[in-house]
């Protein structure tokens, strides 16, 4: 599909939207902390997502900074794959520092 | 002098309590939960700033007078909120428009506010002006989500504008007892605010697709205590049990 | 896949969450995990929206301005609830829209509880401390429980709540330490709260059909009946501090059980009232479409409104 094709793609995708899509809302409790996943909500916009964000889930103080994102934009990984995912690094301890002995007198390495 | 601020306070902290209240009868019936939790949100400043400024009135007025014995014991007359934050909630159009209508000038006015001589009531407008610049915005961007969001929708907002229109007159008004209080530094000169009132009004809805209404008869009444047949059905809710079961504590 | 290979899947599931792992949504489940769950999660998420109403009759009521901003936020938290259990149950594939369809055309249940009127200010009080106190026995456990979204909303419901039966209890404190017609007001909330709050915890054990399979799946960690008793033992000393009677004739200590024992419920009250034909069904129910369906106006031109700004942003790139 040409770039023009692909436009008017989105744009029936708009236009065929009826309900308020999801959001993920990812709050920094405080600076020096990363933003952690908090809920979802409903909005129409990235907009209304924040000021809808600050009026749900920032009620009592919990946070500094807030990240929306529509929830259709997340590529979740499948567990159907997490043993090719993840079983792989089980076995390589030798990442990890007790993997190596050291002398007893050393003690801060 | 004492009096005046004291009567002054009311004039300010009246619209706030009439405006949480109307607000807080809609907890629970919003169009979606989202928006039910936002206009909550709103109604807990409002109510908020409200016991902060009939906390210091009661200190004012002495006689172990309480925030609640202002809030709630009065009759009508004495209460001296503009016509436009008692108007009822006929549909969620009007519940904008109300809201945008106020909170435009209530920011403003809390600008202004926060240099009064008087120290308590600059605190709280400090305090206030962070959270009316939230509604501001809050209510702006809806006016503009409902004056250009479907055929309906525009009707509905441009009906509730038209309506409510009338009212934002009153709040550039001066009673005799503002007026000691501006000369004093203490109270602001709300007839200086009514240029850029309007102005950002206009731009809004313009902004919004609406009409600015052309309406140039105004209603008035409400700062004098002189209020829309609507409000003693406010006060019966709100003063229901501190009528029904005078002196006790809650 | 064959029937073989199912069973197999659902042996491995079950030893997941004996093993206390929890279950993420696009992890593989049974069919009747993903049914009751969304079941469960959106009968609760029901209940926080239902549950707005009877308190939020008082909002405009309430005696006094401490008291109006208490109830205010404590009603508007119940929303939040709401919310979050609903966007658990949609991480199962199942939008808010349709729960709500259901909700709205009675195929849906939620607590029976909110379909008692609350008639006086102690009501705020009888309901902040009975049915919230309930509640609460209900959901510390579902903290842990095995659907990780679930577990996760009941943890942010749990903190948020903590708030709300002191609220209460501290209103009923309030009244029975006032005059004589406050304490009568107490009293008398008590009487028609405290049975319906023991109902609330369910079916005795003999007649409820979900809880072996909810106890596997960490739904439940304790019986209704276990529950009730918790309950009672919690509340009755509460009361007797309070200095208001429970109104059960039969309530005695049991010094050999160390429990309470009590009188008969009316279950014949309760199935009526589940089944539709208590004092507010209609009400609350109603309160609720019509919240909808006035709200549908609203709903579409905002989303009108952001397909606009969106369709003439892509235009200026056209």
């Amino acid at each position: 599909m040409g770039s023009r094709g692909f436009l008017w793609f989105l744009i029936i995708d708009i236009m065929s939207k009826k309900n308020w899509p999801l959001w993920e809302i990812f709050v920094r409790s405080k600076n020096g902390l990363e933003h952690r996943h908090f809920g979802s909500l409903h909005a129409t916009d990235a907009e209304m997502a924040m000021e809808n964000a600050r009026d749900v889930y920032t009620r009592r103080n919990e946070g500094v900074s807030i990240w929306v994102v529509e929830s259709k934009h997340i590529t979740a990984s499948n567990p159907e794959n997490n043993g090719e995912l993840f079983e792989p690094a089980q076995d390589k301890v030798y990442r990890h520092p007790t993997f190596y002995t050291l002398p007893d007198e050393i003690k801060h390495m | 002098m004492k009096k005046n601020v004291y009567q002054y306070i009311l004039s300010i902290a009246d619209n706030s309590l009439i405006l949480g209240q109307r607000l807080g009868e809609l907890c629970g019936h919003g169009p979606n939960l989202e928006t039910d939790i936002a206009l909550t949100n709103i109604s807990l400043d409002l109510l908020g700033q409200t016991r902060s400024y009939f906390q210091y009135a009661a200190l004012l007025a002495g006689d172990d007078k309480t925030e609640d014995d202002i809030a709630f014991i009065r009759i009508e007359r004495e209460y001296r909120s503009i016509l436009l934050v008692e108007q009822p909630n006929t549909h969620f159009g009007y519940v904008i428009a109300r809201q945008f209508l106020f909170d435009v000038y209530h920011l403003l006015f809390m600008e202004k506010l926060q240099f009064s001589k008087d120290e308590t009531l600059s605190a709280i407008a400090k305090k206030g002006i962070k959270e009316v610049s939230y509604h501001e915005r809050f209510s702006s961007d809806w006016v503009k989500r409902l004056g250009d969001g479907t055929e309906v929708s525009k009707l509905k907002m441009q009906e509730a504008i038209n309506d409510l229109w009338r009212y934002t007159d009153e709040m550039f008004h001066v009673s005799a007892s503002d007026k000691a209080m501006i000369s004093e530094g203490i109270g602001v000169d709300v007839v200086a605010l009514k240029e850029r009132y309007y102005a950002k009004v206009t731009e809004v809805l313009s902004d919004a697709m609406l009409e600015v209404p052309e309406g140039k008869y105004f209603q008035k009444g409400g700062k004098e205590g002189i209020h829309t047949e609507h409000m003693g059905y406010i006060l019966s809710d709100l003063q229901y049990m501190q009528r029904s079961y005078p002196n006790m504590k809650w | 896949m064959s029937e073989e290979n199912i069973k197999n899947l659902e042996e491995i599931f079950e030893a997941r969450i004996a093993r206390d792992e929890k279950i993420e949504p696009k992890d593989w489940m049974p069919e009747k995990y993903r049914k009751t769950h969304i079941r469960q999660m959106s009968q609760h998420a029901h209940s926080e929206i239902i549950g707005m109403l009877p308190e939020g009759n008082w909002i405009t009521r309430a005696p006094s301005l401490r008291r109006k901003v208490a109830l205010l936020a404590k009603v508007q938290d119940e929303a939040g609830h709401g919310l979050y259990l609903y966007s658990a149950c949609e991480t199962l594939g199942i939008s808010r829209d349709e729960l709500y369809d259901q909700l709205h055309s009675g195929k849906a249940k939620y607590s029976s509880i909110f379909n008692y009127p609350t008639v006086s200010w102690a009501d705020m009080g009888a309901v902040g401390w009975l049915v919230d106190g309930a509640a609460i026995i209900n959901q510390v456990p579902l903290c842990n429980t095995s659907f990780g979204p679930y577990a996760r909303a009941m943890v942010r419901v749990c903190k948020e709540e903590s708030f709300h039966q002191r609220q209460g209890f501290e209103i009923m404190l309030s009244l029975c330490r006032g005059s004589k017609e406050q304490k009568a007001m107490a009293q008398d909330a008590l009487n028609r709260w405290w049975w319906p709050s023991l109902m609330m915890l369910g079916p005795v054990d003999a007649e409820s059909v979900h809880t072996e399979q909810s106890m596997k799946w960490k739904l439940k960690r304790k019986t209704n009946d276990e529950l009730r008793q918790q309950f009672i033992d919690q509340t009755v000393p509460q009361a007797d501090l309070l200095g208001i009677t429970v109104p059960d004739p039969d309530l005695k200590w049991n010094e050999e059980t160390g429990h309470y024992d009590f009188g008969e419920i009316d279950w014949d009250e309760f199935w009526q009232v589940v089944k539709g034909h208590g004092p507010c069904n209609k009400e609350r129910l109603s309160a609720r479409v019509n919240a909808w369906d006035e709200g549908k106006w609203v709903r579409d031109a905002a989303m009108a409104h952001a397909e606009k700004k969106e369709l003439n942003k892509l235009k200026e790139v056209v």
